[in-house]
This record gives structure tokens, sequence and C-alpha cells, in this order.
């Protein structure tokens, strides 16, 4: 029974869903409907076992002295601290989104400078590594080199300034190379997962159960 | 031979400050280069200008703080476009850590057009389960946003009171950092023929283009430069258009330090050969 009431519930909810696509009139669209406001309620606790899992592995790092321990220290003390202002701010403020209040002063000199600092710091390891890597060594290596020049050039008002063609050209390598590649990946991920999908509802695919 | 081996392995450090110098600059020095306007944009910007004057226009904010400097001037030209029209604007966010960008946008735009909170705009934050939300609000917004980010029931919220479903709503602009684009496309674009115009990522805008394609979006505002040229268009410069200088210098210095980098590989590599 382990197995086979969550086996049911896939099935049954799959059929649902894929049905009422088909067929939204009454009593299936309800039924659609509150499936799909359960599944928003258990997303939310799902948010409560991440914030579980993540205070309780990085609390084990502190206790047992692990490499990078301080580092689990800072988020700890970055958890609470964002915690405690979120709390404040919802006992003291209109909304957590208020300018001026605590939770919004922690999210824009921190978690702002914080994450922008983290992806900026790509464009400096992109420049170094393209510098490197990109060498014209064999025939497919030289194309992707020129259409990458071509689109950087393209895509950037200096281009246009240097050429028209560099633009025009840019856009055309967008829309027909570009896409006819991008359109045969779409086709194969959505056919794979259509056939995933189908034996996860069918029950032969159970390793989402383990 | 010694000055092509130095070309060949210049030191990162060395790129790294040539790199935070033309990007700097620019920005600094506020230069400017005119912007080249492309049809994508060019049909976003007319999916928001051609909807009669009060039409209820869907703001999604799915993207951080990672993502806000191509984004987040999409958002702020988009909103002021939208209330420059006098739309009507209903926000959230798909992205938790992203909805606070969309609540300074309407903070920092709203005001310049005398718009009211509840009347003319309403931020309704954030939920969890975006797919399922995308399918649900097809049915009643009330089910999955039973109040706004205040916690204001929404039936207490002038605007909101005949807005229901899509078929209430006119336009979605979509800002996105992820797959939240194309899941909207999917499921409120294909399901509920909710009209669509997506504003996205360097990254994530070549995904876009077969949509546009296929006529699923009504427009496409890709990058930082689909940024500067929506400015350009609502005649309002913000830091789409000054990004796009410090972008610029920023490929041309790149691209010159990859030939530098082939030149110097290649006769390094002759020279070693013969």
């Amino acid at each position: 029974m382990k197995k086979e009431i969550p086996l049911a519930i896939t099935f049954i909810t799959g059929l649902i869903i894929i049905v009422t696509f088909f067929i939204p009139h009454q009593p299936l669209g309800t039924m659609q409907q509150r499936l799909l406001i359960w599944y928003s309620i258990v997303l939310g606790f799902t948010m409560l076992l991440g914030m579980d899992s993540l205070l309780r592995s990085n609390l084990q790092r502190i206790a047992r002295r692990s490499p990078g321990w301080p580092f689990a220290l800072v988020l700890i003390i970055g958890f609470l601290g964002t915690l405690a202002a979120g709390i404040y701010t919802w006992a003291t403020s209109e909304s957590l989104l208020s300018l001026g209040s605590s939770f919004m002063y922690v999210y824009t000199y921190f978690i702002i400078p914080l994450q922008a600092t983290m992806f900026s710091l790509l464009a400096f390891f992109i420049a170094s590594a393209a510098y490197r890597a990109f060498r014209a060594r064999t025939l497919e290596a030289t194309l992707l080199l020129i259409t990458a020049a071509v689109v950087m050039l393209g895509r950037v008002p200096i281009g246009a300034e240097i050429s028209q063609w560099l633009p025009d050209s840019a856009s055309w390598i967008m829309e027909v190379p570009q896409m006819a590649a991008k359109r045969g990946i779409f086709i194969g991920v959505a056919l794979g997962t259509i056939a995933m999908s189908l034996r996860v509802i069918l029950g032969l695919e159970r390793t989402y159960l383990t | 031979m010694k000055i092509f081996e130095k070309i060949a392995n210049i030191d990162s450090r060395i790129i790294y400050l040539l790199l935070l110098l033309v990007v700097l600059i620019p920005l600094v020095f506020k230069l400017v280069l005119p912007i080249n306007l492309s049809d994508p944009v060019k049909q976003a910007y007319q999916a928001i200008e051609q909807l009669p004057e009060g039409s209820v226009v869907m703001f999604s904010v799915d993207y951080d703080a990672s993502s806000a400097p191509e984004i987040q001037p999409m958002l702020l030209a988009t909103l002021r476009h939208a209330f420059s029209k006098k739309h009507k604007v209903v926000l959230l966010g798909q992205w938790a850590l992203g909805l606070p960008f969309g609540e300074i946008g309407l903070n920092e735009v709203a005001p310049q057009f005398n718009a009211r909170y509840g009347v003319d705009y309403v931020n309704l934050g954030y939920r969890p389960g975006y797919r399922a939300q995308m399918v649900g609000l097809g049915r009643e917004i009330r089910d999955f946003y039973a109040t706004d980010y205040k916690g204001t029931p929404l039936d207490q919220i002038p605007l909101m009171q005949g807005i229901h479903n899509y078929n209430d709503i006119d336009l979605l602009v979509g800002l996105e950092a992820g797959q939240a684009g194309e899941e909207w496309i999917q499921f409120a674009g294909a399901r509920y023929g909710l009209n669509i115009i997506i504003g996205a990522t360097g990254v994530i805008a070549p995904d876009m283009f077969h949509y546009m394609q296929a006529r699923q979006i009504r427009g496409l505002i890709g990058g930082l430069q689909g940024a500067a040229e929506y400015e350009t268009m609502i005649n309002h410069l913000g830091t789409g258009v000054a990004g796009m200088v410090a972008q610029s210098w920023a490929h041309l210095l790149l691209l010159g330090f990859i030939i530098a980098g082939n030149v110097g590989y290649f006769v390094v590599r002759r020279r070693k050969q013969s």
C-alpha cells in the first residue's frame, strides 16, 4: 500500500488535469481548480521544508566544525536577521514591501548588492574565459567565432555605427539558424516531457517515490 | 616572438581592469550612442500603444537582483508607457525575491502620472506554485490571490472589482529571467488566448524568438538593448540607454582580446612548427 496509494493519487490527478484541458466544463473544471490550489498550498509547505533542511544542515556544520563552518554561521546569522526584519516589518508596517521598512532595508542594502555582485563577477570570468578559449583551431570553431562576433557587435548600438550590415546580420542569425536549432531542441524536449509525463501518470516511472 | 607570446597569454588581471574601465567610464560620464530600433521591440511598444484607454495590463515580475540591471529598465519603461496611456496596472510576481523590484518600480513611476493605488494600479504580491497559478487565474484570480500584497481583500479594491480572470486582462507584460515566460505563453497564452509581450534577459530572449515568429507573443523586449530601445521609443532615456554604451565598449574590448589571442596563438604556433 505504501506505493499503491501514491501511484493511484498520481494517476487520478494526472488524468483529471489532462481531461480538463480538453473538457473544462463542470464538474471537471472545479475539480481542476481545486487541485491547482492544493498544489499551490503544498508548494508553500515545501518552502518550510527547505528552510528546515537549510538550517539543520548548516547548524550541523557549525556543531561539527566542518571545513568552512564560518560560512554556515554567516548564513544562519543572515537567515535569522532577515527573518527578524521580516517579522518586525510585518508587525509594524502596512506590508513587507513598504519602502523604508526594516525588511526592505535588508533587501535593498544586503540582498540586492550581494546578488548583483555574484552575477557581475560573471562578466569578468566570461571575458577572461572567452579570450583564452575562443581560438579558431577548427572550421567549426572558426564559424562559431565569426557568428559570435557578428551577434556581439550587431546587438549593441556601436555595431550599427560601424555598419548597418552588423545589426541586420545579427537579426538574421537570431531569427533563422538560431531559431531552427532551438526549434529542433524544443521539439525534442517537448516529446521527451510528454513521454516522461505519461510514464509517471501510468506508474511506469516510479523513481520519484524513492 | 616574445611580444606574440605575451599577446597569447595576457594576465587575467589586465583583462579585468580594462573591462572595469570600459564599463565604468561610459556610466560615469553618461555617454550616449544612438539606439537602433528592432521590430520585436517596436511590436511590444505597439501592443501597449494600441490598447484603448483604461485597458487592464498585468505585469509579472519574474526576476531578481541578478537580472535587475537588464529587466528593471524594461519594467520602468513599460510602466511609464502604460500609465501615460491611462491603462490600469495589475502587478504580481512569480519570483519571491523579485517582487520588491515591482513595488520599487510602481513607487517610482505611479506618482509621476498621479496614479492612485487601488484605482489605477494594484500589487497582488507573490504566491507559490506559478504553473498552477497560470492555469488557475484563467478561471478566477481570487482563488489564488484572495488579497493584495497589503492583505486587502480584492473585492474591496475598486480596480479589481470587475477583474476576475484572463477575460478581463487585455495584455500581460511578462518580465522574465527564467522559465516563467515560456510557462505564461504555454499556460495563459495558448490555453486562454491571453495577449502577451515578453521582456527577457539577453540569455532568455533567444528562447522567445520562435514564439514571436509563431505570433504567440505580440512583442519581445530582449536584453538591455531591448530596454534601451523601449526607453528611446517612449522618449524617456534611463539606465537601459546608459548601460548599452558600456555594453558596446565591453563587447568591442572582448572582441579585441579574442582577436589578439588568436593572432598571438597562431603566430606562436607557426613559429614553433617552422
